[in-house]
């Protein structure tokens, strides 16, 4: 079993995110991993496990600073990382991501077969959800998203998909891209031992070049949609806080009846 | 393309058009002439007279059944229906995000997903939208021939059309790719009598400070006329099923109204409801982070609090 999962540094969902230049503002000081990524990295360590033998590859996607999140994907159990890393990819949509990402998995796959690309459910700092499809598609894999159980078998894969509408299980031919949720398993801490091999790892980077991938294909100016203005956005005003001495309740009901809500 | 047709996909449900859909037509006459996309069994007339009646000029249909529920099949039959039309207007859930993505790869197509409006500024579809957990307001440009906008429910106030006209239904008929995915089992989830969490015009949310006691939270929602939500710890802990999560990783939801109750606030929570119109928050923590993107917010206990909140909104309509 070779599974290559994407990790992607974001800003901390705790620190003061902000835009700069119509993207994300991406900082070493107050970023990590996604943390819907453990996620993903967890649920390919338990298939490599549960197959008795096989290798987990991370690979991430971004400017120097990216490099924090394989080496998270290293402390929690991945055995290689791999930084794709080229001035030229500054601003990407997703659909430039999903082509670099696609570009590193047919060169990995060419030099041994992958059975399975594993993503997280999305990005916390865009939420999208869109780049798994754009991969499969891209690769022209198999799509099989927001699992919150998977498993495989005879060269299939089989997940369970919790819709609000409808709970549906799926199953598909391998290779595939499979993007798990946070209720795929409960991702394990990372022990001492890898901390330390993660720290002195040696990430080789690859570059635009490297991959084949025209530059004008990808990065901002080939980007579909442009951010056009960001702000943040203003507190909200008139706020009335109450403590509850026996008529909080009461408090609470005259609010949503003067604003016209009960 | 010279054209300003605007295609919806309309989302039903029993063969009804859903209030999201009405939002997303009422959205899309703003930017253009609207048609209606239906994936599935033809319409019948009701629908098809409320589609007319919200601006639609035209029904396509196309029939393609269950293979509705794989993205790479449904964005296929959507291609073939809307060869014509540059702009495409989808209500923003987790699938349909995912064939707005296939679509997308087929057809060059600029992708905003998750807006709360849209606009067209010198050609250009513009979206509206809030990120970071609603701290941010970013405004984008879709800089492609091809647009697709995801709308959140809830974001625009649906209103039928001045001077709507009869519209028309189509048949369209799609050669479907085969796809590697099969769906080998659906069980639906029961929706209960009301209205789904994304589309609630009022939320309910209960938290730790629930102790897994719904019976008030259920209450105070039907009162109210909402949905009932639950935060992560609620959901993780096995007292409400996963589907009323409200949070990044659940349900979105921008109601006109959010009630938190015993929701302490964390990010991930923030992140699912902090675009909502009023937010009042119930907690014994005055510290609470909820309590700092309230409107309204009371330190006491909710068992407490809710009885007598409900009691005094009954009493003020007289029942």
């Amino acid at each position: 079993m070779r599974i290559l999962v994407t990790v992607k540094h974001v800003p901390d969902l705790q620190s003061n995110r902000s835009f700069t230049d119509g993207t994300v503002t991406r900082t070493a000081d107050d970023g990590s991993m996604n943390e819907l990524d453990e996620h993903a990295v967890e649920a390919a360590l338990q298939l490599v496990e549960a197959a008795g033998e096989g290798e987990v590859y991370a690979l991430t996607v971004g400017g120097p600073d990216a490099i924090a999140a394989v080496r998270k994907a290293l402390q929690l159990g991945a055995h290689h990382a791999i930084h794709v890393s080229d001035v030229g990819i500054a601003g990407s949509d997703v659909f430039g991501t999903a082509m670099i990402i696609a570009a590193a998995v047919r060169k990995l796959h060419a030099e041994a077969p992958l059975d399975m690309v594993v993503t997280g459910m999305a990005a916390l700092d865009g939420l999208t959800s869109m780049l798994p499809t754009a991969l499969a598609a891209e690769l022209d894999w198999s799509q099989l998203t927001l699992a919150s159980a998977v498993s495989v078998a005879d060269g299939e894969a089989t997940i369970e998909r919790h819709l609000p509408d409808a709970h549906e299980t799926v199953a598909a031919s391998l290779p595939a891209v499979v993007s798990v949720t946070d209720e795929a398993n409960k991702p394990r801490y990372p022990n001492f031992k890898l901390i330390m091999a993660a720290r002195k790892a040696e990430v080789p980077v690859w570059t635009l070049a490297d991959l084949g991938i025209d530059p004008a294909l990808v990065g901002g100016d080939a980007a579909r949609a442009t951010v056009v203005e960001a702000s943040e956005r203003p507190p909200r005003e008139n706020r009335r806080h109450v403590t509850d001495k026996g008529e909080g309740g009461r408090e609470l009901a005259e609010f949503l009846i003067e604003k016209g809500l009960a | 393309m010279s054209t300003d047709t605007v295609a919806v996909l309309i989302e039903h449900r029993d063969g009804a058009v859903t209030p999201p859909s009405l939002e997303a037509l009422t959205l899309a006459r703003s930017l253009g002439t609207p048609i209606a996309l239906w994936l599935g069994d033809a319409p019948a007339a009701d629908a098809v007279a409320q589609l007319g009646e919200y601006g639609a000029a035209e029904v396509r249909v196309v029939g393609i059944g269950d293979d509705a529920r794989l993205p790479a099949k449904a964005a296929a039959a959507i291609a073939a229906a809307t060869e014509d039309a540059p702009v495409l207007v989808v209500i923003s859930t987790f699938v349909t995000k995912e064939i707005a993505t296939r679509l997308a790869v087929l057809n060059g197509a600029g992708v905003v997903v998750d807006a709360a409006g849209a606009s067209r500024v010198d050609g250009h579809i513009e979206t509206f939208q809030t990120v970071f957990a609603a701290t941010w307001n970013v405004r984008t440009r879709i800089d492609a021939d091809r647009a697709i906008v995801g709308v959140r429910p809830n974001t625009t106030q649906a209103t039928p059309a001045e001077s709507p006209g009869a519209a028309t239904l189509t048949q369209v008929e799609a050669t479907l790719p085969q796809t590697r995915e099969r769906i080998v089992a659906v069980e639906p989830v029961d929706q209960g009598e009301g209205v789904p969490l994304a589309e609630a015009p009022v939320v309910v949310s209960g938290g730790r400070g629930t102790n897994g006691d719904y019976t008030l939270i259920e209450e105070f929602a039907g009162v109210l006329g909402g949905a009932v939500g639950a935060s992560r710890d609620a959901t993780d802990e096995g007292w409400i099923s996963h589907e009323h999560m409200v949070g990044q990783t659940g349900t979105t939801v921008t109601p006109a109204l959010y009630v938190a109750c015993g929701i302490s606030g964390a990010v991930h929570h923030r992140g699912g409801m902090q675009a909502s119109g009023t937010i009042v928050a119930i907690n014994m923590d005055p510290d609470a982070p909820i309590f700092e993107i309230s409107d309204f917010g009371v330190v006491g206990s909710l068992f407490d609090v809710i009885p007598q909140a409900i009691e005094t909104i009954k009493a003020h309509r007289g029942e």
